[in-house]
């Protein structure tokens, strides 16, 4: 292969593969973050719900 | 299901990727004057092809999002858009490097760079929209049209090497010229590195879509536990 401006090749072709890396390390970051977020708004959900059951119970009392 | 699709496009990615990058530096013949910098077309070229696949895939979901209203078709068409402007931004910093070789510059605003890279701000544009506003039909309805308008781009993005001749090089493959542009060798990598970057494309919006679903899910069990 011809080795004439090999650098700046290696270049573009690391600053392709870098911009797709980064891409994916924030894709993952937000998966991570969305998934501890799902976590604690359904123990929100569950907790609030469990409230709602008490006080309707203590109506019918 | 998703998983399963998303471990099997990004093996077959990776497999067409090995195959390529052998083809592209042991096998293909060098470039007479620009020595090995012209490899860096076959993923400046594909990333282009992928990012502007992208965009027009998203101009559909945004026209079936405010034709029958579904959010699903918000939530993909932002998944896309997400995707391709990676792509797109791939596309002109590879074509900048190639650029400072062959040009002795970095930039210059001719038409072709110059609509690529309004594309990239149009629909960087849209994604910051989609952060600012909270409510989703107003979110999806705003993010719908500015997909339609940034569209528009992409049409002269593509047409620009045929109508201004400046310093971008105009059309070589031959789905464009008829041929006799670039050897077929070339044109045929230059295909199979789209398919491997439209592999890899395809697996990162099934992962954002699902985000997305995620994203929709946490924002309705907000609301009835405001409810509540």
């Amino acid at each position: 292969m011809d080795a004439r401006n090999f650098t700046f090749m290696f270049y573009g072709f690391l600053a392709a593969w870098l911009i797709v890396l980064l891409y994916v390390i924030s894709l993952a970051r937000r998966g991570a973050r969305l998934k501890k977020e799902l976590e604690q708004v359904k123990q929100l959900a569950g907790a609030g719900r469990s409230g709602e059951q008490a006080r309707i119970e203590d109506r019918i009392r | 299901m998703r998983e399963k699709l998303v471990i099997g496009l990004a093996v077959a990615a990776g497999l067409l990727l090995a195959y390529n990058l052998y083809h592209i530096f042991l096998v293909l013949p060098d470039e007479a004057l620009q020595g090995a910098i012209y490899r860096i077309i076959f993923f400046h070229v594909p990333a282009a092809i992928t990012g502007m696949t992208g965009y027009f895939v998203a101009l559909l979901l945004s026209v079936a999002y405010l034709s029958f209203g579904n959010l699903r078709y918000d939530s993909l068409a932002a998944s896309v858009v997400e995707v391709s402007v990676v792509f797109s931004m791939v596309n002109i910093v590879t074509g900048s490097i190639w650029a400072r070789i062959i040009w002795g510059i970095w930039w210059t605003w001719d038409y072709r760079l110059t609509s690529a890279l309004v594309c990239v701000l149009i629909f960087s544009g849209y994604l910051m929209l989609r952060r600012a506003i909270d409510e989703p039909t107003q979110r999806a309805r705003l993010s719908a049209a500015l997909c339609v308008f940034g569209c528009i781009d992409v049409v002269i993005v593509w047409k620009s090497i045929e109508w201004f001749r400046t310093q971008h090089p105009g059309p070589v493959l031959s789905i464009r010229t008829g041929g006799g542009h670039i050897d077929p060798a070339m044109e045929r990598l230059l295909y199979l590195n789209f398919v491997a970057i439209l592999m890899i494309a395809v697996a990162l919006v099934l992962i954002r879509t699902r985000q997305e679903a995620t994203a929709r899910e946490i924002d309705s069990l907000r609301r009835m536990a405001n409810a509540v």
